[in-house]
């Protein structure tokens, strides 16, 4: 009846596990008894959670990644403190079928359940806004694709309580990932969260490329839109092109796993190299889609607080494409190891380092852009500059990986493990948080406190040093990746500098819960009242802040780049608006209520359910047919409401 | 009186300036090279080199960009009365073709470094300059290495026994999961796969010992996979080979598969072997490998069923 | 003072603008269909990876039967006659609906529907048969690899089908409105997406498996 699922799935005799769980469920609890007791279901159900408002979903994908940070920052604080603690004779505190599971956890959600949401929330915030249009080409799916995702993170994380999770690395390779080696639900768990996660990443990257493409105000040419939205398309065509190679080899490994199937075993006909190569096709796309919105974020961010346009938008869009082109021909960079031959080697680590070419081009750019200009060091632009500091060390290090015989000696080493986290840390997280300050005025209507954003500024700053810059030197020294024990006691003194980098950025996130804390509690004093806190360039700052559900009464026109620029210094006064009907969707439950029964299917698959997993996805498609009968979507918005609503009234 | 007065600040100073000493000096302790930054044989040596040489080369346009940035974003702050502002850049072709140029260049040198480097130092290829190479395959398990020498008729776990200054001819698999023999000291790693055969060329040039590990995670006995290279002179490698065939017992079927079952942290053992004992692992027909035992898995403290 | 360059201050009127992406949002039926096709482009990538993946199997047959053991050509050619043709009365349905003739949109979309499902029926007794002979999925990798692809492929003429019911329903229940005909476009679409998939399957893993 219930598959292998059975009491012994709860953790009763692991205190670890058990005790965190239990926090994370009474937090839970006190989160729904507080909603309740408040009344507030109604206004979140219509306003939140069946909101097909990109400005609505992207703030939800963003407290979704921001709120994952906390998990998988803190599998990172129990990987630091184990390998501080377990050196030579000590055996640490968390023994390796812990610990194997905490590494795999941890990458597997600080990339798809940070990392992705984080970047995909501010694109879907401010992506229509700078476009000038009022929402994205699908908004229904828009919605599907956010609870689609939300549902990867409710499985990935009921693996902490009922059952494990996989112990395989971020990863999965086979044949450890295999049923032979992995019998248990982890790497059920880690397949089929994301593979659910994975269907809304793919309709997102339609939602986009669409939106981008065929859905821009009169008059914004290609080469008028911001490079945002430039990096924007661009990384969403790369989830478009590279998301169905994961599905694709996701299917197979679980073909292996579920029906006995040969695809990746070590036996009868199973080839493993094969999911290396198939698995980092997808791979190395992700991670140019995590980094050009970041970049796209910084090309807003440097003009915008130098009080200059960006230099050479056209060389910053070239490079943004030939970065978005060259991702799919490097790909065997990160198994150079593998054994493929000189040849083969010699061409991809060329062409990992030509992709340097345009990521140092970009970084010229920005520089000459802050070149005579004015700078105002707001949260955002400290950030900023940190960014291009930090990114170019990681580049450096990325670029000496890209050296085959160099890379057979750091290999899958703490050297490795420095350089990803340089990048991903450096570039993704630094650029998504600086997004968050940039755009919560223009989605909240106040600023937030500078002071507390300086703070935890420096304190990612500095943390992320301390915590990675020891493990450059001990990959040198010949420490590997994901270790439980430490073999080598004259390691300590770096590991113990790491762990105090990563207790440091603990810091840096309680500034930020601070930060928030303190404006939302100040936030009369610094409320956003012109919608243009930053003399900003681009056009979501010609509109309120938080701007009204259909983003602009009237589509602006556009005539340059930095369009708003140009309009505020147009000198002329802007004629009177003209009022037409628009037309803007109804909300819908489809996204909510899908996502529901995909994480009932998704459950009852990996324990092997199979009435309810049936069931679950039988409701699904039912759902998503049900909700694609009316035809009648939208709802009309006379011209004359339209003029009273955008008086005040 | 002034004596007395000026004392106890000088102790504060050097109060406050103890702590971060001692955290220096201890830090210099992890500091001393080892592992690929202390070559052994030529392999690791030319690919020390290679790190060494890119790194400069990058750090040529690195360090300059990352000062400009830094001398950018302080100079051009609006609070500074002397920085000259202006407006708008207006486009500068000559400014494009360099910011252009610097990183292409760059890549292009890099390039050349990449081809040659590669061919150079490829896994496969004899070491240059060497002949009448020492065979020597390598199985991984869970969670040991074991080295067999056809040529010789002996095997070992978890210990390497090389002769200084003779190449060896490493072919390598997996009994299990993908692993990665790797030892810092001597150079390149390399994937150990089921059902397939990886080639290695490697050179103590001369005695002592090295660490070696596996680089690709593998399982719960992962950390202790790790064996130990010893590069003795070859007189000496022929006393081992001699005692290790006469005193160790026979890696037949059944010692293998008593072998092949997971165990780690397994103490250096020596045993007689047979020269096709590597082919019928990659074959899979040795007992016990290429598919998982019953056991392989931890104790689960919490799975259904 | 600012000096933007020709270059980035055009004067294109906005009217005149329209092939370079400067007219404005685009109609819906332009967004919906695009949508599809990049819809249709991403599902071509899983089958490329489905094919990669068959490409380097196929001659994994861990000592069992291969291609040329066990296909019955007769019976793929049929199948393959019949998804061509369902992909010729569907296109014929598409042209009846957007003139406006429900009666005969629905004679073809029968008409595809039973072509589809004969497909379906034929592929499904030829992997019964496999499974039978001791050929399934699980006894080699270069037959795990021929199931899923093809199986993947069936499975998209079934999903294909079930959508048709639904569509013809809608035509039905609410007419040859807008919105139906563009549903009906995007169907079309992911119909001779099928097609294309199928003269790759069978010509990389029929046509070759046999007469390689």
């Amino acid at each position: 009846m219930l598959g292998r699922l059975s009491w012994a799935a709860i953790p009763t005799n692991e205190p670890l596990p058990l005790i965190s769980g239990a926090v994370v469920g009474l937090v839970i609890l006190a989160v729904l008894l507080l909603i309740t007791v408040k009344g507030w279901w109604p206004y979140l159900w219509r306003e939140w959670i069946t909101s097909v408002d990109h400005k609505r979903i992207g703030v939800m994908y963003t407290v979704l990644g921001l709120v994952m940070l906390v998990r998988g920052y803190s599998d990172a604080i129990m990987m630091r403190t184990q390998q501080a603690i377990a050196i030579g004779d000590a055996q640490g505190y968390l023994p390796p079928e812990h610990y194997d599971q905490i590494f795999s956890a941890h990458g597997t959600i600080m990339i798809f359940f940070v990392a992705m949401p984080l970047v995909i929330g501010l694109m879907n915030f401010a992506v229509p806004l700078q476009l000038g249009v009022r929402d994205v080409a699908f908004p229904v799916l828009n919605s599907v694709s956010f609870w689609l995702t939300a549902t990867g993170a409710l499985l990935i994380n009921m693996s902490l309580v009922i059952g494990n999770f996989a112990r395989t690395g971020w990863m999965g390779y086979p044949p450890l990932s295999e049923l032979a080696f992995s019998p248990d639900v982890g790497v059920d768990y880690y397949l089929w969260s994301l593979q659910i996660s994975s269907v809304g990443t793919l309709l997102t990257g339609i939602n986009f490329v669409t939106t981008i493409l065929k859905l821009r105000a009169p008059g914004m040419l290609y080469m008028r839109m911001p490079v945002f939205c430039w990096t924007a398309l661009c990384a969403n065509m790369l989830i478009v092109a590279a998301f169905p190679i994961l599905t694709a080899t996701f299917v197979m490994l679980l073909l292996d796993r579920y029906l006995g199937m040969h695809f990746f075993t070590n036996d009868v006909g199973g080839n493993q190299m094969m999911y290396v190569n198939l698995f980092w096709a997808w791979g190395h796309p992700e991670v140019y889609i995590l980094i050009l919105p970041a970049f796209g974020i910084y090309s807003e961010i440097v003009p915008t607080f130098s009080g200059k346009g960006l230099f050479s938008y056209r060389s910053m869009v070239l490079a943004t494409l030939g970065i978005c082109v060259l991702s799919f021909m490097v790909w065997l960079h990160h198994f150079f190891t593998m054994g493929a031959g000189a040849d083969v080697n010699s061409f991809f680590g060329i062409m990992s380092s030509i992709i340097a070419v345009p990521t140092g081009v970009k970084v010229f750019n920005w520089l000459f852009t802050m070149f005579r200009g004015r700078i105002v060091f707001t949260t955002p632009m400290l950030f900023s500059v940190g960014f291009i500091v930090t990114f170019v060390i990681g580049g450096l290090t990325g670029v000496l990986l890209a050296v085959p015989p160099v890379d057979f000696v750091v290999h899958n080493s703490a050297f490795l493990v420095a350089h990803f986290h340089n990048v991903i840390i450096g570039g993704v997280v630094f650029g998504a948080l600086a997004g968050v300050n940039y755009w919560f005025p223009k989605a909240f209507g106040f600023k937030l406190d500078e002071r507390w954003g300086h703070a935890s500024f420096w304190c990612w700053l500095i943390g992320f040093y301390l915590a990675f810059m020891p493990l450059y030197w001990l990959g040198l020294l010949g420490m590997t990746r994901r270790l439980e024990h430490i073999p080598d006691p004259a390691w300590r003194p770096m590991l113990l500098v790491a762990e105090a980098g990563a207790i440091i950025i603990f810091v840096a996130i309680l500034c930020q819960v601070a930060q928030l804390y303190v404006s939302i509690r100040t936030r009369d004093q610094r409320r956003d009242l012109t919608g243009d806190p930053w003399n900003g360039r681009t056009l979501e700052w010609s509109t309120t802040s938080p701007p009204p559900a259909y983003n602009f009464a009237v589509l602006p026109k556009v005539e340059t780049i930095d369009a708003f620029w140009h309009m505020k210094h147009a000198g002329r006064a802007a004629p009177p608006p003209v009022y037409e009907a628009i037309e803007m969707p109804h909300n819908s439950p489809a996204g909510f209520i899908t996502a529901f029964f995909a994480t009932i299917m998704g459950f009852s698959l990996i324990w092997h359910i199979w009435w309810l997993a049936i069931l679950g996805f039988v409701a699904a498609v039912f759902v998503v047919l049900i909700a694609g009968w009316s035809i009648e979507r939208d709802e009309a918005i006379p011209a004359a409401e339209l003029a009273q609503l955008e008086r005040g009234g | 009186m002034r004596g007395a007065a000026v004392l106890p600040q000088r102790s504060g100073y050097a109060r406050l300036l103890r702590w971060p000493a001692i955290g220096a000096a201890t830090l210099l302790t992890s500091c001393a090279p080892a592992g690929i930054l202390d070559p052994q044989g030529p392999i690791a040596a030319a690919e020390r080199l290679l790190l060494i040489n890119s790194t400069a080369i990058m750090l040529v346009v690195v360090v300059p960009v990352i000062l400009a940035t830094l001398g950018c974003a302080w100079w051009y702050r609006a609070s500074n009365p002397h920085a000259s502002r202006s407006a708008d850049e207006s486009y500068e072709g000559r400014v494009e073709f360099v910011v252009w140029s610097i990183p292409a260049l760059t890549v292009i040198l890099l390039g050349g470094v990449i081809w040659i480097g590669s061919h150079q130092l490829d896994p496969r290829a004899p070491i240059a300059g060497t002949s009448d190479p020492l065979r020597v395959d390598v199985v991984a398990l869970d969670w040991k290495w074991l080295f067999i020498y056809p040529d010789k008729g002996v095997a070992a776990v978890n210990q390497l026994v090389i002769p200084a200054g003779t190449p060896i001819q490493f072919r390598l698999t997996s009994a299990t999961v993908m692993n990665s023999f790797f030892v810092p000291q001597l150079g390149s790693q390399i994937y150990a796969m089921g059902g397939m055969t990886t080639h290695l060329n490697l050179m103590a040039d001369r005695p002592g010992e090295f660490p070696g590990f596996s680089a690709n995670y593998s399982g719960a006995g992962f950390p202790w996979m790790r064996f130990v290279v010893k590069s003795v002179p070859s007189g000496d490698f022929y006393a081992w080979v001699d005692q290790a065939r006469s005193s160790g017992s026979a890696l037949d079927d059944a010692g293998y598969a008593a072998l092949a079952k997971p165990s780690r942290d397994v103490p250096p053992a020596t045993y007689r072997a047979d020269s096709d004992l590597f082919q019928r692992v990659v074959d899979q027909t040795a007992a016990g490998s290429g598919k998982a035992n019953a056991d392989v898995t931890p104790p689960m403290h919490h799975t259904g069923g | 003072m600012t000096i933007a360059t020709t270059l980035e201050r055009t004067e294109v009127p906005t009217e005149l603008a329209r092939g370079r992406g400067g007219g404005g949002p685009a109609p819906k039926r332009v967004v919906v269909a695009y949508g599809f096709w990049i819809f249709i482009l991403s599902d071509m990538i899983m089958f490329s990876a489905l094919f990669a993946a068959y490409a380097v199997l196929h001659g994994n047959t861990a000592g069992g039967p291969s291609g040329a053991d066990l296909f019955n050509m007769r019976s793929v050619f049929i199948e393959t006659m019949c998804l061509l043709l369902s992909s010729y009365t569907c296109g014929l349905g598409v042209l009846s609906a957007e003139r406006g003739q429900p009666a005969l949109f629905l004679v073809f979309a029968v008409l595809t529907f039973t072509l589809g499902a004969a497909f379906l029926f034929i592929e499904i007794n030829e992997f019964a048969g496999m499974i039978a002979k001791g050929a399934g999925p699980s006894r080699s990798g270069f037959l795990s690899s021929f199931f899923t692809l093809v199986g993947m492929h069936g499975l998209h003429v079934a999903s294909g089908l079930i959508a048709l019911i639904y569509l013809v329903a809608q035509v039905l229940v609410q007419g040859l409105r807008a919105a139906v005909l563009r549903r009906l476009l995007c169907w079309s679409l992911f119909w001779h997406a099928l097609d294309i998939v199928w003269v790759g399957v069978f010509t990389l893993v029929y046509l070759m498996g046999v007469y390689h």
